[in-house]
């Protein structure tokens, strides 16, 4: 090695070190997807008092990818997003977003910040605020306590309010209470709200449950046209609705016990022998 | 959405309240002779001055608990440290006029104090000790809120840690050591600002700037949770994961509030104390803050309006059994409280209200 290029190398690492000092401690490094994969899972393991939750999980999400993950009940599917989304810090392993952002360094707001969102399984949605005002308050915007005491809405963020409302059918209920609204329509509400977070990636614990075969047809449609803008990754027991979106040829997950059983079509994880069998007893 | 602060009514109601404060007590105190049907006696202005601080703190409470869902058992504790706060400054203005024609107060001759403690340093200041009122709570409410919001503890186990803050406050009050004249307190007030306390002129003075206080609290309030700020309060309220996954930090919020929340009721305690006389550690006692939560919730929660009302009702309520079954009142204050959360879950304020809408 040249004594210029080390000279080079340590002016680099010196800049690199000044940027990192300068960053400021809330808001997170921009998320980098050169590399096209949104989310990286890696060997992540998770045990509540000795029962393992997730065991040694890896998961590689690509950006613009609608991926469906299923499994049987206690497969840990709400755990990984506990521990995609901050809730839960697993024992090890690593999780990415983009190629450089360490999730597991982050607090759950500052996950949100950078662009992840979540729905819950059960919908959770502000009850005793207007439709309107829950969309608000999800809007895409400065998170900090001065900023929203001063916070007056613009037109662009109006008629971006609007449209998420013309797309979750709520445009009739604005005004209303939303803990007066259906549960099917809490459900589209608060996909809503994560649509004005406008975040790259989003993690859908049971999106359909409760709703109606209609309502159900309507949300697949709704997904699929977020494919591509977004990655997402649903999390759904009912398999009508993970045909409906895949489409016949997007991956499926299936996972038991904490790791990954198998993965493919849906039609090749439905004949999968494992998988019949894990899903069907032995 | 963005309406108005108060919309039309709103406004009237507001300045029809500003003056009867400003205006119709003084009116009916010092100009309406005596024996007229319609003089205020001296001891309404005096109760109607005490309610008004109550009030500002049931207006506090309803912030941080009718709003933001966290239910304080210890507001009582800012509310005494802000009547400190107020009691130390008067009782220096007693100067060599107390019993023992001592520079010192009374209680420190008696026990035998040389010079004043260390804390009592600014206390010959009034703007010194006004800032104080301010910012002792104000930094204690902080700190206290800082772990407890930081380490996510919620709900009951929040209210109860509250309640044993101004339970220990108290006993360290109730010792002679601290200071602050032990269980006795500070009591024995000759005058404010140079001027005589108990004249009827400075008792008019001292309720009507309760009375403005709490006015310029209200419209605060109301400008805060009209916010979206305020919006993000009922959120967190409502479903505090939901606004953590929405990329708000609680921590932020829920601390601003509860430190807001504190020094409105000290500021109440530093109003309330020239008017009463006195200020003791009974202040702090856990039944003293609970019975801020119960106007609160007897008012109605979440509607600002409704914990000023409550105050009121409640005090006002006391006052009269106190003297006519005054064995029975904390029999009343509990069945009134029973009743509200089984039969009034919106308060005094949502019975109008339902009645309202459905007419």
């Amino acid at each position: 090695m040249t004594p210029d290029l080390m000279e080079a190398g340590a002016k680099a690492l010196a800049e690199h070190r000044a940027r990192e000092a300068a960053r400021p401690r809330f808001v997170s490094e921009e998320p980098y997807f050169g590399q096209g994969v949104a989310l990286y899972v890696e060997d992540i393991t998770v045990s509540f008092d000795g029962f393992r939750a997730l065991n040694a999980l890896s998961l590689t999400i690509d950006v613009g990818e609608l991926r469906c993950i299923i499994g049987p009940n206690g497969a840990g599917k709400t755990t990984m997003m506990d521990c995609i989304t901050g809730k839960t810090r697993p024992d090890s392993g690593t999780v990415f977003f983009g190629s450089n952002v360490d999730l597991l360094r982050l607090s759950e707001p500052q996950i949100a910040q950078i662009g992840v969102g979540r729905k819950f399984q059960k919908p959770t949605v502000y009850e005793q605020l207007t439709v309107f005002e829950n969309l608000e308050l999800a809007l895409k915007a400065d998170r900090r306590v001065r900023a929203a005491l001063f916070h007056r809405l613009t037109g662009a963020q109006r008629d971006r309010i609007d449209e998420v409302l013309l797309l979750i059918h709520l445009k009739d209920e604005a005004r209303r209470t939303a803990g007066l609204l259906s549960h099917g329509q809490k459900q589209w509400l608060e996909i809503g709200m994560l649509l004005m977070q406008d975040p790259r990636l989003l993690l859908l614990d049971e999106p359909v449950a409760g709703m109606t075969d209609e309502e159900t047809e309507r949300t697949a449609e709704l997904f699929l046209s977020l494919e591509g803008k977004h990655s997402l990754v649903v999390v759904e027991h009912d398999m009508k609705f993970v045909d409906q979106l895949t489409e016949g040829r997007k991956k499926v997950t299936v996972l038991h016990e904490g790791s990954v059983l198998a993965e493919g079509l849906l039609s090749e994880v439905q004949n999968n022998e494992k998988v019949v069998e894990v899903y069907l007893g032995r | 959405m963005t309406s108005s602060l108060l919309g039309a009514r709103g406004w009237a109601a507001l300045i029809a309240a500003s003056l009867t404060v400003v205006v119709l007590i003084p009116l009916l105190n010092l100009a309406v002779p005596a024996e007229n049907l319609f003089h205020l006696s001296d001891f309404y202005v005096g109760l109607i001055g005490k309610i008004l601080c109550y009030a500002i703190c049931a207006l506090a409470m309803d912030l941080i608990w009718g709003y933001t869902g966290i239910l304080s058992l210890g507001h009582g504790l800012f509310f005494a440290l802000g009547g400190y706060g107020m009691g130390m400054y008067l009782m220096r203005q007693i100067g060599l006029e107390g019993n023992y024609k001592s520079e010192l107060p009374d209680f420190m001759v008696f026990l035998n104090w040389k010079e004043l403690p260390w804390h009592w340093a600014l206390s010959d200041s009034f703007v010194a000790q006004m800032l104080l009122v301010v910012a002792v709570p104000g930094l204690l409410a902080f700190v206290f809120g800082f772990f407890a919001f930081r380490s996510r503890i919620k709900g009951v186990y929040f209210s109860i840690i509250t309640q044993a803050l101004t339970f220990a406050a108290m006993l360290l009050f109730f010792r002679n050591e601290t200071g602050f004249g032990g269980n006795n307190g500070f009591t024995d007030f000759k005058r404010i600002l140079e001027v005589p306390l108990g004249t009827p002129g400075m008792r008019v003075a001292l309720c009507v700037t309760s009375g403005l206080v709490l006015i310029g609290f209200f419209v605060m309030a109301r400008a805060i949770v009209q916010s979206k700020y305020g919006r993000v309060l009922q959120a967190i309220r409502d479903a505090e994961t939901r606004v953590m996954f929405t990329g708000y930090n609680p921590v932020a919020y829920k601390l601003s509030i509860w430190t807001l929340s504190a020094v409105m009721c000290a500021v109440a305690g530093a109003l309330y104390v020239p008017q009463v006389g006195i200020i003791n550690p009974g202040e702090m006692s856990p039944a003293a803050s609970i019975e801020i939560a119960i106007w609160a919730a007897v008012g109605g929660r979440a509607t600002l309006i409704g914990p000023i009302v409550g105050a009121f009702f409640v005090n006002g309520a006391k006052s009269w059994f106190t003297v006519a079954f005054p064995e029975y009142w904390l029999f009343f204050l509990g069945a009134l409280f029973i009743a509200v959360t089984l039969f009034l879950p919106h308060g005094i304020v949502g019975l109008f209200r339902r009645r309202g809408r459905s007419e």
